[in-house]
């Protein structure tokens, strides 16, 4: 499966090689483009000190964990959610009788470089915000750990979307609100959201254990929303948990998937 | 963010129009009554409504994408939110003029299309079908133009008017009482949707230098997004960059528009400022077309 997947990536990436002038000025475009988001919180940190109670470099490494974990999962995944193109125009057909997991020529699909322009802004920002934290490196551990779990989460969310397309397959955008709404969402301190939505990210798509649950842990701070402290720690059991409910979703849809007959 | 209108890769484009003005009386069907009925209409007027039809085909693409705006509305205007609580009237908005702001820019996106396209020039260009589009006796831009008003149109009531009245009930967003603000909102907003056309149209053009377009596509929504107050309000952005930003040709996009609607704008100015940028892009635009014609190699037999 893994050699699979390089070997389908590879053989895309050098497709997309074939273009160089594009596939640098869309790696550099998709650079700057998240780079924008940064952009937003630097000018909302000229007019204020604090947003939701955090300060600029706490919301800069809430910012980096969760862009790393989330273009990671785009990069390597988020083409799932171009099924519903292949589904209409019956090139979805094509993938099932292939001897390789349908899964796997998804997320492969289209590979390009451009999409490390997102994940190399992401890890620009991290690096830049950790030194600034003052950080105790007794809990530096959950990082990398969260930054795991970012990925799970999001690439499940990912297979969530591409799984529900293949009942909305006329109406594809709706995964967006999910998948980079996510990635939005997880942006901010989620202080500055309302307490409901907060729950909702927390109990049902569980984006709170994404960066903002490890995150307390690793500022040492106090959950505003006063939630149970062991929270902080189960982001893997909610990554598990998501991972296995979208593995489900999409066996379902496959089974469930009808040819356009074109 | 989104990256692309889902219908622009999904639905190879294939214009239904008729391929020229209708020959004169005699063959002429017979004249049928009522003020749109397609004999009575001038050619542009025919195709903006054909550009509306074909768009009323994708009603789902066109809720699914109205539903995604709202819900980044509602995202951003918690940030909006809690940045104003911090910094009450800060850059001349109060709390609920942030959050309609907000709603509006996100209530834009789809007849401004602030995320790049909408046009399927590009597509033609690489696919030879151009070369159909160059010998019609009609101006290629004003073809586009109208096609792309009637696009318009059709997302101003499927992706405009939802994420609005949601973000009016969530949060309550400003309704001007003044007739006259309504009257002023609709000009510039007609404004804004030519500009947003007269920069895609030029993008969309430099596919006739290369092909492949992706990577201007890209940074154009780069320029369009931060630019025309989308990612945040210009009036945020600090000392010179806020001056060069309101008054480049994005600014007119989102900010002018939506600053005109909240009736924090010297109604004239933001006006004349639209309407020199709809202008210029728009001969800037002509312009290229010319030169086009003549770079112009289709491709495939």
């Amino acid at each position: 499966m893994v050699r699979t997947y390089l070997l389908l990536a590879w053989t895309w990436l050098r497709a997309s090689a074939q273009y160089p002038i594009p596939m640098i000025t869309m790696a550099l475009g998709s650079f700057v483009l998240n780079g924008l988001d940064v952009a937003a919180i630097w000018v909302i940190f000229e007019h204020t000190d604090a947003l939701g109670g955090f300060g600029l470099a706490e919301v800069m490494f809430l910012y980096g964990a969760a862009g790393v974990s989330f273009a990671l999962a785009d990069m390597l995944f988020g083409n799932v959610d171009r099924l519903s193109q292949h589904i209409r125009a019956g090139t979805f057909d094509a993938v099932l009788i292939r001897p390789a997991s349908a899964f796997v020529q998804m997320t492969t699909d289209r590979f390009g470089v451009h999409r490390f322009g997102r994940m190399a802004q992401a890890a620009v920002v991290l690096g830049i915000a950790l030194p600034q934290l003052d950080l105790e490196w007794g809990r530096a551990w959950m990082i990398p750990v969260m930054i795991v779990c970012g990925l799970v989460i999001f690439t499940s969310i990912f297979t969530l979307g591409g799984a529900l397309q293949f009942l909305l397959t006329d109406a594809p955008e709706v995964a967006n609100a999910f998948t980079y709404g996510g990635s939005t969402l997880t942006q901010y301190p989620l202080t500055v959201y309302g307490g409901d939505l907060v729950k909702a990210v927390t109990f049902i798509v569980p984006l709170a254990f994404v960066n903002w649950q490890p995150g307390l842990y690793v500022l040492d701070r106090d959950d505003p929303f006063g939630l149970p402290h062991w929270l902080r720690f189960a982001a893997p059991a909610a990554a598990l948990i998501l991972a296995l409910a979208a593995a489900l979703a999409w066996r379902a849809g496959i089974r469930r998937y009808r040819s356009t007959g074109s | 963010m989104p990256r692309r209108h889902p219908e622009e890769a999904a639905f190879p484009p294939r214009a239904r129009f008729p391929s020229r003005p209708r020959p004169p009386a005699r063959t002429r069907p017979p004249r049928r009554s009522g003020l749109l009925s397609r004999t009575r209409l001038p050619l542009y007027a025919r195709i903006a409504r054909y550009g509306f039809r074909r768009h009323s085909a994708y009603r789902a693409a066109a809720l699914a994408g109205a539903f995604t705006n709202t819900v980044f509305g509602i995202l951003r205007a918690y940030v909006l939110i809690a940045l104003w609580q911090a910094r009450p009237g800060l850059a001349g908005y109060d709390v609920a003029d942030a959050v309609t702001f907000c709603f509006l820019s996100q209530a834009f996106i789809g007849p401004m299309q602030l995320f790049g396209g909408g046009l399927q020039l590009a597509e033609r260009v690489r696919g030879g079908d151009i070369a159909v589009d160059l010998a019609r006796p009609a101006s290629l831009q004003a073809w586009n133009l109208a096609d792309d008003l009637g696009r318009a149109a059709y997302l101003l009531l499927l992706r405009s008017v939802p994420p609005t009245l949601v973000g009016a009930a969530l949060f309550g967003v400003v309704f001007p009482a003044d007739p006259a603000v309504w009257g002023f909102f609709a000009v510039s907003f007609l404004l804004g949707v030519i500009v947003s056309f007269g920069w895609r149209y030029l993008v969309a053009l430099s596919s006739f230098w290369i092909v492949d377009d992706r990577g201007t596509q890209s940074l154009s929504l780069v320029l369009m997004m931060f630019f025309s107050g989308m990612v945040l309000p210009l009036n945020l952005f600090p000392g010179w960059l806020g001056a060069l930003a309101q008054s480049l040709p994005w600014a007119a996009m989102v900010q002018i528009p939506a600053d005109v609607y909240l009736g924090k704008r010297d109604v004239p100015q933001a006006l004349a400022l639209q309407l020199l940028w709809a202008a210029a892009l728009l001969a800037l635009g002509a312009l290229a077309t010319r030169a086009a014609r003549r770079k112009v190699v289709v491709q495939g037999g």
